[in-house]
């Protein structure tokens, strides 16, 4: 037994090697100073993030998809605020159906929800653009909003709310008083993700974008052009850091809620 | 018949639940725009593209040429053997890690571990994809490696530009998707269940196979779906490392909506990979439960 623990502990270590080679990678060719993406290094350098300051097009890239991904963070905590509250405090004709295809973009390949919205936006002669990116974004992300802020929901201790009902408060004052500021780690949590998730999102931005790119579209474009590859390091380790930072908050977040409302954690997304 | 009219007139009257009122912003958004946009690419698969228009007759053309076209058929079946050799590697891989996670980690520290492998993957996903271009190319980590240390003399070729990287690349983007759902089966089983096989003098390699793995198949099962069904729809892995013969079915369909202009044959293509893809998964799904079904 003791032998087969050894073998195990080696076997995860070099999983976790695995499942760590790109992202080490990355800072490595940041900061290499050679314009080839390749072993043996060169030497250190900061001119490929210097070039970064000085690239119009990525700068526009980026405030597309800091917009995308804003609203589509909004959006889609709303309807999962929607859908996580009614799952978890209503019973109603079609549940299962209807939270279940609400859930559906969770298994579904992207490419098909890309190509069905293309269509779609085609046909009903509208023009593709940030928009028409942020209707797919909302989509693949509110059902991962939902399954946080239900469990937001299931941690909720109901007495409470009944508590400020019993103390003659209205229902929406309720909702404001009460239910709001205890769930509003994990709508901060669900916002968070969403963004992550759009942030990063390319397949869909690939197809129902128009003259206007996000910021993956625009990586794609320069994946072709091996002189812009060090730059794209560069950015990737941006990225790399800014969603690390996204997801230790959300992470936070998400681990304090549960301590204010009296309750066990129960596991969420992580 | 008055009466039957009259309730229903009642019911229709009557405002509507509030969970059902609740939750009909998010269901509405997903009838819109998942629905109906899935509704329309069945609909266009039956027409035909004509020059710049739709010709709206109905019509299996493009389903015959689908179905018949050699072209299509090879990236089909490409795709699926692909798929099913992904899925089979990263459950494979994955399982000994939630099993690792599960029983050899004090309780204290599990989130942190499944933080750490999770890490890894809320990296940009072209970015990850690329790399693994970087770390598999003729003069990239491995093959620099090994050269420099006099192992080969030649770059080995098997490993880029080909079907075999998009398996490694596709293995190592879905691993968490696999080892959270085992890793969560696992969690599940009683250990009590384990100490009284132990008392019953099963053997630690008995005791798994009797008792652990049958009890964390329903994890498995559940890894092997959600892996199997994204990564036959993906696009980016066959273009960035696949070359010209690891392209997929995925690429196809793109290619029919955009370059080729014939949204009909790569709808028709759409939902034929789509109606494989769910008919695979849904045989697998009863396979398992009358195994289960039998095992109790």
């Amino acid at each position: 037994m003791r032998n087969g623990f050894r073998w195990l502990s080696v076997y995860v270590g070099a999983y976790l090697m695995f499942l760590y080679a790109p992202v080490l990678l990355l800072p490595i060719f940041a900061f290499n100073d050679s314009s080839v993406v390749a072993f043996p290094l060169q030497g250190f350098t900061f001119d490929w993030f210097r070039l970064l300051i000085d690239t119009e097009p990525l700068h526009a890239a980026t405030r597309n998809s800091l917009m995308v991904a804003s609203v589509s963070a909004i959006l889609s905590t709303a309807l999962g605020l929607c859908a996580a509250r009614a799952a978890t405090r209503h019973s109603f004709i079609g549940k299962r159906g209807i939270m279940g295809l609400i859930m559906v973009p969770l298994v579904l390949p992207e490419i098909i929800v890309g190509v069905s919205l293309l269509v779609v936006i085609l046909q009903a002669g509208f023009n593709l653009n940030l928009w028409s990116i942020v209707l797919g974004h909302v989509l693949i992300c509110t059902p991962f909003c939902t399954v946080i802020l239900s469990t937001a929901f299931a941690n909720l201790d109901r007495s409470l709310e009944e508590a400020a009902f019993d103390l003659g408060e209205t229902k929406p004052a309720t909702f404001r008083l009460v239910i709001l500021p205890l769930i509003m780690p994990g709508i901060i949590a669900s916002m968070l993700l969403a963004f992550t998730i759009s942030l990063d999102e390319f397949i869909i931005a690939f197809f129902l974008s128009g003259t206007e790119t996000t910021l993956p579209v625009y990586i794609w474009s320069q994946l072709r052009f091996p002189a812009r590859l060090p730059s794209v390091m560069a950015l990737g380790t941006i990225l790399l850091f800014i969603s690390l930072a996204l997801l230790v908050t959300a992470e936070y977040l998400r681990r304090r809620g549960p301590g204010r409302s009296g309750t066990a954690d129960s596991g969420g997304i992580l | 018949m008055t009466g039957a009219t009259g309730t229903v007139r009642n019911r229709l009257r009557r405002p509507l639940s509030p969970g059902l009122s609740l939750v009909s912003p998010p269901f509405l958004y997903a009838v819109l725009l998942l629905a109906f946009p899935l509704a329309a690419v069945l609909a266009i698969s039956f027409w035909t593209q004509d020059y710049l228009d739709l010709d709206r007759t109905f019509t299996l053309a493009n389903y015959r040429e689908a179905w018949t076209q050699p072209v299509y058929r090879v990236l089909m079946l490409r795709s699926l053997a692909v798929s099913g050799t992904v899925t089979v590697c990263t459950v494979l891989l994955a399982f000994p890690i939630a099993y690792f996670v599960s029983f050899h980690v004090p309780q204290r520290r599990k989130p942190l571990w499944i933080f750490l492998i999770t890490i890894p993957f809320w990296t940009s996903y072209l970015m990850r994809i690329f790399l693994w271009k970087v770390i598999l190319g003729y003069n990239g980590v491995i093959n620099g490696t090994l050269t420099r240390l006099g192992i080969i003399e030649e770059p080995l070729s098997f490993i880029l530009y080909n079907v075999n990287a998009v398996v490694i690349t596709l293995s190592h983007a879905w691993a968490p998707f696999a080892i959270l759902p085992i890793f969560v089966a696992l969690e599940r089983i009683d250990r009590p269940l384990l100490e009284a096989a132990a008392d019953l003098g099963e053997g630690p390699l008995h005791r798994f196979l009797r008792v652990t793995l049958p009890l964390a198949l329903p994890g498995v099962l559940g890894a092997a779906i959600i892996v199997f069904i994204p990564t036959v729809g993906d696009y980016v892995t066959p273009r960035l490392v696949g070359g010209p013969n690891g392209l997929l079915i995925a690429n196809m369909i793109e290619l029919q909506f955009k370059k080729a202009n014939n949204p009909p044959l790569g709808a028709a293509l759409a939902v034929s990979s789509m109606l494989i893809v769910a008919a695979l998964s849904l045989i697998f799904v009863r396979l398992n439960r009358r195994h289960l079904r039998n095992r109790s």
